[in-house]
């Protein structure tokens, strides 16, 4: 039979047609698109996708394997590159001075917007990734995601200092720190500050243009779950396609 | 008794023809090389890594890891090819092979010599390596592996020496499997970190492999040819045709190994990542050119390949001197990709960063790297003294 037959046939609808061919259509469609294998494996629409979140950068609600889930909001486009932040870390932490030692640290660049140029600051620290690959590559365990708020932790005392942990990090957020003879890098202040009561990391409470948000992206009340749930903000992470699934998430206010 | 079986032992395996004073002065010579380069090393733990190696922050690794690399490397390809002539048998280069499994020893042992004073706590490693294994961590697979090899071949080679063929074939063939392994997971440390896209990919790790292929055949026809030499002393025809088939050996993984590192470069500049693309540059006309052009394609490749043409198999003398050339090559081939993979800026484009970092190793590095050199002939010397009978007696497998 040939298209120019097909097109002869009068159409009868889909009024007659057996509920059991309906069905066996809707199930070869669902099974195309990838619903029975959780919309990732041969859809070519991920369930994501579908649902509008894919290219969200913010993890989906109910995918929290943390009690908490700290991470921290940077309003970019407020920085004005007073380094409060990054004196405010160095003291808490007591990050010792030169080999390049620094937890958290501020970008610049010039841009030109129309013609005009524009000076650009982006503040960076560890992005206490879900996927990280410095907690892969560690030999010995010497960091690891802390279950109980997913922030990525250092044991100084196990570190071998080889140093696969510091070129595995697409963020650049690991040092070596020649006083404690160990990689070192951001912790959120979990040992400082959070462990203690306080509620913010040392950076972003000493930020004066408020462009650190730092909370737990999984209580719905706080003010991090908020902008990362806004719709009209657009959200973006550094170097995505490394796939280590950041919690240090972008956005102009 | 036991002292004395033991000179038994060693007196049916020495060589006292290489019992001259120039020998002595030689195998001294290293020895003292040895000391000074690896206090260098040392000197870290006193002085502080950072203060007396030249890696920051944003090149955490350089001519050290590259330099463990090179000889772990060289080892796995001493060790395949051994354990093939073991195994097999009836292979010719079989008689050659006893010296073989020595050198990918020796070879080893340089490269736990360098990286042992490259990493900033080994003492850690030696506790937490054994009660905080992370079955994720390439490293730590890597180095497990390679200290299981070692040990196979410390084992395998006790056997050859005292005649146990069937422990030395076992432990031969578990050392050769760890040692694959081992290099497939020191692949793997670079090749599965996405942020460095220069490394980052399933190649790497077969371009190692063949790596090692590569420079073990190298490393066989020139100790060979070397610990004739030494002696002054004529290969027996057995011997020549077992040299002959590592030269072959050696031309045919070379061909393959200029293939392999083509279509590498050529990957980056087809699509794929800007920052992989920046890297491959540092090699093509970037601040890794000269290492690249000249000591990787030319000396490396091309000058071995017109030897290996020119001695047409035959002049063994040649043929050691392309192996010499291929193993000059390797070497610098490693650097280049341990620090290629490095000086691109993660964040290129901001803090108006350059498009290469600078990284020069210190003094201190390359005193490291002529004691790593050093543990390599020093151990060559000793063994052809010490064992000299076990290397040119005739296969028994």
């Amino acid at each position: 039979m040939n298209i120019e037959e097909l097109e002869k046939e009068k159409n009868e609808g889909i009024e007659t047609m057996p509920i059991e061919e309906r069905r066996n259509f809707l199930k070869m469609g669902l099974m195309v698109t990838g619903v029975f294998l959780g919309g990732t494996v041969l859809s070519l629409t991920s369930v994501d996708t579908a649902k509008g979140t894919s290219n969200a950068v913010v993890p989906p609600d109910g995918k929290y394997p943390y009690t908490k889930h700290y991470g921290m909001v940077m309003r970019q486009n407020n920085c004005i590159d007073c380094e409060k932040c990054m004196d405010a870390c160095r003291e808490t932490n007591h990050v010792p001075e030169g080999h390049g030692a620094w937890r958290t640290m501020i970008q610049e660049r010039i841009t030109t917007v129309e013609g005009v140029e524009k000076q650009e600051f982006r503040p960076i620290l560890c992005n206490h990734c879900n996927r990280p690959p410095c907690v892969r590559v560690c030999p010995t365990k010497a960091t690891v995601k802390d279950p109980e708020t997913g922030i990525v932790v250092m044991n100084y005392s196990k570190c071998i200092g080889c140093k696969t942990c510091m070129a595995a990090c697409p963020y650049n957020a690991r040092y070596f720190n020649h006083e404690k003879y160990a990689i070192d890098k951001c912790n959120f202040c979990l040992d400082t500050r959070l462990s203690k009561g306080e509620k913010e990391t040392a950076c972003a409470a000493a930020c004066p243009a408020d462009v650190r948000v730092f909370g737990d992206i999984k209580d719905k009340s706080t003010e991090i779950y908020q902008l990362l749930h806004e719709p009209d903000n657009k959200i973006w992470v550094l170097r995505p396609e490394c796939g280590a699934l950041p919690n240090v998430f972008y956005m102009n206010a | 008794m036991a002292n004395n079986s033991v000179a038994d032992l060693f007196a049916e395996t020495q060589d006292t023809s290489l019992a001259t004073p120039g020998m002595n002065r030689a195998t001294i010579f290293f020895l003292i090389t040895i000391v000074v380069g690896l206090s260098c090393g040392v000197a870290a733990f006193i002085f502080g890594h950072h203060n007396i190696y030249n890696n920051t922050r944003e090149v955490p690794w350089g001519l050290l890891i590259s330099t463990y690399a090179f000889w772990a490397i060289t080892s796995t390809g001493l060790c395949i090819y051994a354990a093939i002539s073991h195994l097999f048998g009836g292979t010719r280069m079989a008689i050659v092979s006893n010296r073989m499994v020595w050198m990918s020893i020796v070879c080893i042992l340089g490269a736990f010599a360098t990286i042992g004073v490259e990493i900033a706590s080994p003492h850690r490693m030696l506790i937490y390596n054994i009660i905080s294994p992370n079955p994720t961590s390439n490293i730590w697979w890597m180095g497990t592996l390679y200290g299981l090899a070692v040990g196979c071949m410390i084992v395998e080679f006790f056997g050859i020496v005292t005649g146990l063929a069937r422990i030395a074939v076992i432990l031969g063939t578990a050392g050769a499997v760890a040692e694959i392994l081992a290099n497939s997971c020191l692949g793997g440390v670079f090749a599965t970190l996405p942020a460095r896209p220069y490394w980052y990919g399933g190649q790497l790790p077969i371009y190692f492999l063949t790596s090692a292929f590569l420079s073990g055949a190298a490393a066989a026809v020139l100790f060979n040819f070397l610990a004739y030499k030494i002696r002054g002393a004529e290969m027996s025809e057995a011997v020549k045709n077992g040299v002959k088939s590592a030269g072959k050996a050696m031309i045919l993984v070379l061909v393959l190994y200029t293939v392999a590192t083509f279509w590498r470069l050529i990957m980056y500049y087809v699509g794929g990542s800007e920052l992989g693309r920046i890297a491959a540059g540092a090699l093509i006309n970037g601040p890794l050119s000269i290492n690249f052009w000249v000591f990787e394609v030319c000396v490396g490749i091309i000058l071995p390949l017109l030897l290996i043409i020119l001695s047409r198999l035959q002049n063994l003398g040649m043929m050691a001197s392309a192996g010499l050339l291929i193993l000059i090559g390797q070497f610098i081939a490693r650097y280049d990709l341990v620090a290629g993979g490095l000086l691109v800026p993660e964040f290129i484009g901001w803090d108006n960063a350059p498009t290469y970092l600078g990284y020069v190793p210190s003094i201190f590095e390359i005193a490291v790297v002529i004691g790593s050199l050093s543990v390599v002939c020093f151990g060559f010397l000793i063994g052809e003294r010490v064992f000299g009978k076990v290397f040119t007696q005739s296969e028994h497998h």
